[in-house]
């Protein structure tokens, strides 16, 4: 099935009072996109789509070049060619510095958080004033604080906000990380593994915080290996091999293709 | 009591560099060892601004700050592509060459010889040339240094150079360009470096270039690592023990031909046992 009759079929997981975003159908397009590590080709004449306000699920083997799509479309990694276009920019790469006002925010696989700041301090940095004399300025960050709230909350980090991230157990920084992601008022979540190392009751936490961005009509996208949590979320499938597209479609067709079978379930 | 006040005169210099060091050092992880260029700058503003053009203590501590800040501005254009001991080495680099210059430009720093006679500062026909006036006077602007360090740490610039300092990659992915941040810093660091080298230049009354060598840059860090990184309580508190050793040592009774160089190798233990054991200082709220 073709990713627009699927778009036009599916009906989207989000409410009634869902966010209906002002752009096409496919709100990340990537149009051959090719990147070399030392002659090894990570992604070869990639082209594929994220549709918007839905889930996606990126899997492939280890090596398939997920998270270095993944580093490519946040800008940590500049694509050796290739476009991209993310709602109506149309751009030969990202930059990260800029994913503020394509209104993207990420996660990573191992969690990155600033381990000598407070845990406060790590949420409010996403979306502190980005000019140096606004930032200067700004010392309270009132207009922040009931977002931050929200999310300490959600994020069960209210007991822990003072407390440098170093003291926080791997579960609780994988939940800052997420946290963080939360302050930001983005319209695109990419999520790099955020299941990896986390207790069962922390895996239920962060699937309903991924549940909750679904519900409010966010674009998100999910790299992880656990089939059972990539079918219980996405809406769609993205499958990956050797920095190619290898199939992609809905959660149960996909998992059923033969060559997906073949390929990433070995079976 | 004069023997005091000397002291505290020196302290609050000290503390004034050490503020203004921790906040490329200890708030944003940029191991500068350039500090004592800048301190020297401001010195030499002051020296020459007040003995050859006759300009007004005030008046060259502006002349030091607009130097030091053209200066910082390109020199941390090419720091900022650096981080921790690359940032260090290049940073040290920039300490000798401002030592070379103050060396052999002898027509404009009187080379070796140093620049004597520096005038005290005056505020509406009252000079300060008693030493209580003076240290008054150095504890105000210590004050200031102390209020615009807090007042950036706990602003959301202060909070990116915190995040900076560990991560640049993600802070840059939080939307910030970093090397903004490190310039901006590193410009302003070299701003109030300069205030304390016009202190200094015209409290002392006499200076050459000496006193400004890299080594100066490594007590200053020594100051840092023990009173506390990104602290700036640390900053004030390893001044006052740096700058109180030597005095305790003294009343010790150490023979005089081995007091200094004995004060060396303390500095240098110090400096070690730091960092194998207390490395965030007794303030710090930061560890290289």
């Amino acid at each position: 099935m073709k990713l627009t009759d699927f778009i036009k079929k599916k009906t989207p997981k989000s409410d009634s009072s869902a966010k209906v975003l002002p752009y096409g159908e496919n709100i990340i397009t990537c149009t051959h996109l090719n990147k070399q590590f030392m002659g090894i080709k990570a992604i070869d004449d990639l082209s594929l789509q994220i549709p918007q306000a839905k889930t996606t699920g990126l899997i492939g083997p280890n090596g398939s070049g997920k998270t270095t799509l993944m580093n490519i479309l946040t800008g940590l990694i500049k694509p050796d060619s290739g476009k991209i276009t993310v709602r109506d920019k149309h751009r030969t790469r990202i930059k990260s510095n800029e994913l503020r006002t394509y209104r993207i925010a990420r996660t990573f696989q191992d969690g990155r958080v600033i381990e000598q700041l407070s845990v406060e301090d790590n949420l409010l940095l996403p979306v502190a004033k980005n000019t140096l004399w606004g930032g200067f300025t700004e010392i309270k960050t009132d207009d922040y604080q009931s977002r931050l709230e929200k999310v300490l909350d959600i994020t069960s980090l209210k007991d822990h906000r003072h407390k440098r991230a170093e003291e926080l157990s791997y579960g609780l920084r994988k939940l800052l990380e997420i946290g963080r992601l939360l302050m930001q008022d983005a319209d695109i979540y990419f999520f790099d593994e955020p299941f990896t190392g986390l207790f069962p009751e922390m895996v239920e936490q962060v699937c309903d915080i991924i549940s909750g961005l679904q519900k409010q009509g966010k674009t998100i996208v999910i790299i992880e290996h656990n089939m059972g949590l990539i079918k219980r979320l996405s809406d769609y499938i993205i499958v990956l091999d050797h920095g190619t597209l290898l199939a992609e479609g809905e959660p149960d067709a996909v998992l059923k293709n033969k060559k997906v079978r073949e390929a990433y379930l070995g079976v | 009591m004069e023997y005091l006040i000397n002291l505290a005169i020196l302290f609050s210099i000290y503390s004034m560099l050490a503020l203004s060091l921790n906040m490329v050092i200890g708030m944003s992880g940029l191991v500068s060892l350039a500090q004592a260029a800048f301190y020297g700058i401001g010195a030499y503003a002051t020296a020459i601004g007040m003995t050859s053009l006759g300009l007004g203590f005030f008046t060259t501590i502006l002349l030091g700050i607009v130097i030091n800040v053209a200066i910082a501005f390109v020199v941390g254009k090419i720091l900022a592509r650096f981080q921790y001991d690359y940032y260090a080495i290049v940073s040290a680099g920039l300490s000798v060459i401002v030592f070379s210059i103050l060396l052999n430009w002898k027509k404009v720093t009187n080379g070796a010889l140093g620049i004597y006679g520096i005038g005290k500062p005056v505020v509406a026909g009252y000079a300060f040339y008693s030493n209580s006036a003076f240290l008054g006077l150095a504890l105000l602007f210590t004050a200031a240094i102390f209020a615009l360090y807090v007042w950036i740490d706990r602003s959301s610039f202060g909070r990116v150079l915190k995040a900076l300092r560990e991560d640049e990659r993600l802070t840059h992915v939080m939307g910030y360009k970093t090397k903004y941040y490190k310039s901006v810093i590193f410009v302003l660091s070299a701003a109030l470096s300069g205030i304390a080298g016009a202190f200094f230049a015209s409290y002392i009354a006499f200076i050459d270039p000496t006193t400004f060598q890299l080594k100066e840059g490594i007590f200053l860090f020594t100051i840092i690592i023990v009173g506390g990184l990104s602290s700036a309580v640390g900053s004030i508190v390893g001044a006052l023990i740096l700058i109180s050793l030597p005095e305790v040592l003294r009343f010790v009774g150490l023979p005089y031909e081995i007091a200094a160089q004995l004060q060396q190798i303390i500095y240098g233990a110090l400096l070690v046992l730091m960092m194998i054991f207390k490395p965030q200082g007794f303030f710090g709220k930061f560890r290289m």
